[in-house]
């Protein structure tokens, strides 16, 4: 049992319908009981579709547990299929009827039902909501696609001359951080290159598609979360090479691009591909100055968090001092992306860890998930969203990608509007008594409806955890140091975003010199002996 | 001086006993009982809920809610994992480990709810025992009960009816060895918002009924004591278990329709007023400001919703009163009203003031629903959210329904507000369309 505040991703089955809904011709019977509809609301609320998702539940109850669910099961399948005449039938259980055991995939198979049925195994109780969904993917594309396998030996047919090259876009689904419009600005780019796109799946795909998927010269994967066990698969069976690169940010794009011409086997003019792009020029204008090794911490699934720490580190002239991620399935490449910044990464799935790291590290920008947003209101820190889990917010009308110069773009806005703009925090680090603009403000271009905290309360936030004077008389060792009074009103003088660390650093400097007290002079020893 | 007239129900209405009502079961659109968390949590304010359910049970609460940023949030989920599903002796022993994590991050809960899902009352967690034994560690600081929220026993707001018989059954009662505790002559029970309580505490009060509290109070500590002769009235539909344990403590149900509208609000009143022998001119004077000033303010709305249809899904029982109100009072035609549940003893008054021809539902199969509402083809569709959009997208004006349990709807001065919450779809729906 684990006690989890917030959880980073849904259950498995979510994974599931996030394909199931993305898709057209799919239709996905859930073993559910009443309540789980729940899940309809994601799609429905959170990423406003104008339709149901495909998914007809069984929502049993308790009085149904003393009779035949298996048969209620089979009375649901029969309907939606005589119903909505999909294409592809998928049948799975929810986490409270995998406890039933009514075993969804056989009781189907027995309906002898005139479509393809993907019976789904999805072990609620180990496996999360990403896993689902690359499962689903992973099975579909497997059981559509086992026809074209290539026999033993045989190589791919190389391109015929004169056809353009073609790529499948594998990974976007319903419910994704900005799918949407990444898609449209990969699509763009792989136009502007000259490849063609054979497939996209699941997103937009019907079933026939994914049967297709064989005919493309590689694969373009923008989310491995969710399609990396499929592109292995197509690459083993069908000789598909696949993409590795995730274009997130202005360099990664470039190199995709180049990723893509190589596999391709063709050429492209990169610097006219720029032209769009703005966020580099914005980085290095001297507006941006300020932002030279301000201290962010991240935390996302994978694929963002690796993209975003390159971004921060590399083309926002960031330091990063936070890496983490909650998807298991690539804890290795962030561990390796982590130790290019030389800290160590955070693998975990539980909120709570991630607030302590960050409660430890005192970042002066937190770039996370929906569940960092409590962190940093809880810790007064700024942040900007880079990766699901995502509220409706963060399903936006206007075009905002991730991905491509585009996506480069947006990010450079999202990410800078959080922090107090340059003059603002130029006065407040002078004058620190004015009415308005105060510590305890937030940043004014933000508006007034967002104040901080007032002035008390952040001065108390700041004030440093006294210790009793027997602890320091007693003449053991220092586990904790007093701030002498002054120094105290010292340390309140250091701009809030800052003052965290500053306060951090000098007990740690007072501990390490067995100093009983903080004074004045320790504060500053502490400022020349760790720099900014 | 005017006389109080009681409610008569009109020519066209008929006996609630011989209404025939229609039974479906199929897939069910609805919410568990766990939601009910989302308002509990802001209206018992020390109080926290840790669902003991699987990831599925979390996801669904934070859906919910996480749109709002918790700095302390008030509610969390003990994750089953696989572990627990091989003993239930573990399951025990991990729980108390949870609960202790929990209580040290959060010193200040003095109130928590252990809430069972459907996965623990599945692999049968005793919760109400792990709450005694929990509470033994824990007394006198926190107080730890027990509910169950699974979807396989509770619909929505049933939820919040488990919560509160959980919380009823604390009451301390008479003739017991109780701290000496002024005994309530009038319990009011169910959830309602800040200001219509306090709107209902002058009436009381101008009404001369001197002891009442309201259940469940802002603070988990205050609790009210029940007395010999203690009535009490419920102020939401769909507190069937919280009336039964309140019944077992000897305390009466005054029978009345629900505070919704003005007509409702006067009945339950005056029902309340009867039930204390208060004089029925008195009333009429404190009333009749109140209803002369609701009407006065419906009837703005009036010219929005008059002649209008509408149709209603099946979601937190509250569906009956309302579309007695919005018939009675606004003129709207009724199609069809689902509910997840009928008590038909607690509703007995309202199905009495509904016209015969309307249809009856309950319980829910999802798609045929749809279809019989698709083609009367209605004017106004009250649904959940997983349907709201879709019917849009189809052409329909819908409201969605859950709202209804989250807004001040109840009493005279919420009347033209909660006819508002109908009328602002299909006014909406007429700006854009210009």
């Amino acid at each position: 049992m684990k006690l989890t505040l917030w959880t980073y991703e849904g259950p498995p089955h979510i994974g599931a319908m996030r394909i199931a809904t993305a898709m057209e011709g799919v239709h996905y019977v859930l073993h559910a009981p009443q309540g789980d509809t729940y899940a309809d609301l994601l799609f429905t609320m959170i990423e406003r579709m104008n339709k149901r998702p495909p998914v007809t539940y069984t929502t049993f109850q308790a009085r149904d547990l003393g009779g035949d669910t298996a048969e209620l099961f089979k009375d649901a399948a029969r309907s939606a299929y005589a119903r909505f005449k999909p294409d592809l039938l998928m049948v799975g259980a929810s986490c409270t009827a995998e406890l039933i055991q009514d075993d969804p995939g056989g009781l189907a198979a027995a309906l002898q039902l005139s479509v393809p049925v993907l019976p789904l195994e999805l072990p609620a109780y180990q496996k999360k909501e990403n896993w689902g969904a690359a499962e689903t993917f992973y099975q579909m594309v497997r059981m559509l696609g086992k026809d074209y396998v290539l026999p033993p030996g045989e190589k791919r047919k190389p391109r015929a001359a004169g056809l353009p090259p073609s790529c499948n876009i594998l990974g976007p689904t319903a419910l994704g951080f900005r799918h949407r419009d990444d898609l449209v600005e990969i699509r763009r780019l792989l136009r502007q290159i000259g490849v063609r796109v054979n497939v996209v799946a699941p997103l937009g795909a019907k079933p026939e598609d994914i049967s297709r998927l064989h005919e493309a010269d590689f694969n373009v994967v923008l989310y491995p979360e969710v399609a990396n066990s499929a592109a292995q698969w197509l690459s083993k069976n069908f000789g598909q090479p696949s993409t590795k690169t995730i274009p997130i940010g202005f360099n990664a794009t470039r190199a995709f691009i180049e990723e893509v011409c190589a596999l391709a086997q063709i050429h492209c003019d990169i610097d006219e591909l720029t032209k769009r792009s703005r966020a580099r020029w914005y980085a290095l204008s001297v507006d941006s100055t300020y932002l030279t090794n301000k201290r962010v911490f991240i935390f996302g699934d994978a694929t963002h968090a690796i993209a975003a720490a390159k971004v921060a580190s590399q083309e926002m002239g960031f330091q990063v001092v936070g890496l983490g991620t909650y998807s298991r399935e690539l804890a290795r490449e962030v561990r390796e992306a982590a130790s290019q910044y030389g800290i160590e990464a955070l693998i975990t799935d539980d909120y709570l860890e991630v607030e302590q790291r960050i409660t430890e590290l005192q970042p002066e920008l937190i770039l996370g998930s929906q569940m960092e947003r409590h962190i940093a209101k809880r810790l007064k820190i700024p942040c900007a969203v880079i990766s699901a889990p995502i509220h409706v917010q963060d399903f936006p009308a206007r075009y905002s990608p991730q991905m491509g110069f585009e996506g480069a773009n947006v990010l450079f806005d999202t990410w800078v509007h959080p922090l107090m703009m340059g003059l603002e925090e130029h006065l407040i680090g002078m004058f620190r008594e004015d009415f308005e603009f105060h510590d305890g403000a937030a940043p004014s271009h933000l508006g007034h409806g967002h104040h901080r905290t007032s002035a008390n309360e952040a001065n108390v936030a700041s004030e440093p955890t006294p210790v009793p004077e027997v602890a320091v008389a007693n003449g053991a060792p220092v586990t904790d140091s007093v701030w002498e009074p002054e120094a105290q009103k010292e340390l309140n003088k250091i701009p809030f975003f800052v003052r965290g660390k500053a306060k951090r650093n000098t007990e740690r400097f007072a501990i390490e010199r067995g100093l009983p007290t903080i004074s004045l002079e320790t504060l500053y020893d502490a400022k020349a002996h760790f720099g900014r | 001086m005017n006389r109080v007239i009681p409610l008569q129900p009109t020519s066209d209405t008929c006996d609630s006993s011989d209404r025939a009502i229609l039974k479906e079961r199929g897939q069910r659109e609805v919410f568990c009982g766990l939601t009910g968390i989302i308002w509990l949590h802001r209206k018992i304010q020390d109080a926290f809920f840790l669902v003991v359910g699987s990831r599925t049970c979390a996801h669904l609460v934070q859906s919910a809610a996480g749109v709002m940023i918790f700095a302390e949030p008030r509610f969390a989920t003990a994750i089953i994992d696989d572990h627990d599903l091989a003993g239930l002796a573990d399951a025990n022993e991990e729980l108390d480990r949870v609960v202790n994590q929990l209580l040290t991050r959060r010193p200040d809960i003095k109130m928590l709810f252990l809430v069972g899902s459907c996965p623990s009352e599945v692999i049968k967690l005793d919760l109400s025992r792990a709450a005694e034994r929990l509470s033994k560690t824990y007394t006198p600081r926190v107080r730890i009960l027990n509910y169950s929220g699974s979807g396989i026993e509770t619909t929505f707001t049933q939820g919040e009816d488990a919560c509160l018989a959980a919380l009823a059954k604390e009451i301390p009662q008479h003739a017991q060895d109780h701290p000496p505790q002024e005994e309530v002559d009038l319990l009011i029970v169910g959830c309602l918002a800040d200001i219509v309580e306090d709107q209902f505490s002058r009436i009381f009060n101008e009404l001369g009924v001197e002891s009442y509290a309201f259940f469940p109070s802002r603070r988990s500590g205050d609790i009210p004591r029940l007395g010999p002769n203690t009535r009490y009235l419920l102020a939401q539909p769909f507190l069937t278990d919280t009336a039964r344990v309140l019944d077992d403590m000897g305390a009466k149900r005054i029978p009345a329709p629900f505070p919704l509208g003005v007509e409702g609000t006067e009945a339950w009143f005056a029902a309340a007023a009867k039930a204390f022998g208060i004089d029925p001119n008195h009333v009429e004077t404190v009333i009749a400001p109140k209803r002369q000033r609701a009407n006065l303010a419906l009837e703005r709305q009036r010219q929005v919703l008059n002649g209008r249809s509408i149709f209603f899904f099946p979601d937190s029982q509250l569906e009956i009163p309302l579309a007695r109100f919005l018939h009675r009072e606004l003129g709207m035609q009724l199609t069809e009203i689902g509910m997840p549940y009928i008590h038909r003893q607690h509703l007995a008054e309202e199905l009495a003031l509904l016209p015969a021809e309307v249809s009856l539902s309950e319980g829910q199969d999802v798609e045929k629903q749809l279809d019989r509402c698709r083609s009367y083809r209605p004017d106004m569709v009250v649904c959940g959210l997983g349907l709201a959009n879709p019917l849009e997208a189809e052409g329909l004006t819908t409201k969605w329904s859950i709202e209804l349990v989250f807004t001040p709807i109840q009493g005279f001065d919420q009347a033209a507000d909660l006819a508002e919450l109908f009328a602002r779809p299909l006014v909406r729906r007429t700006k854009l369309a210009a």
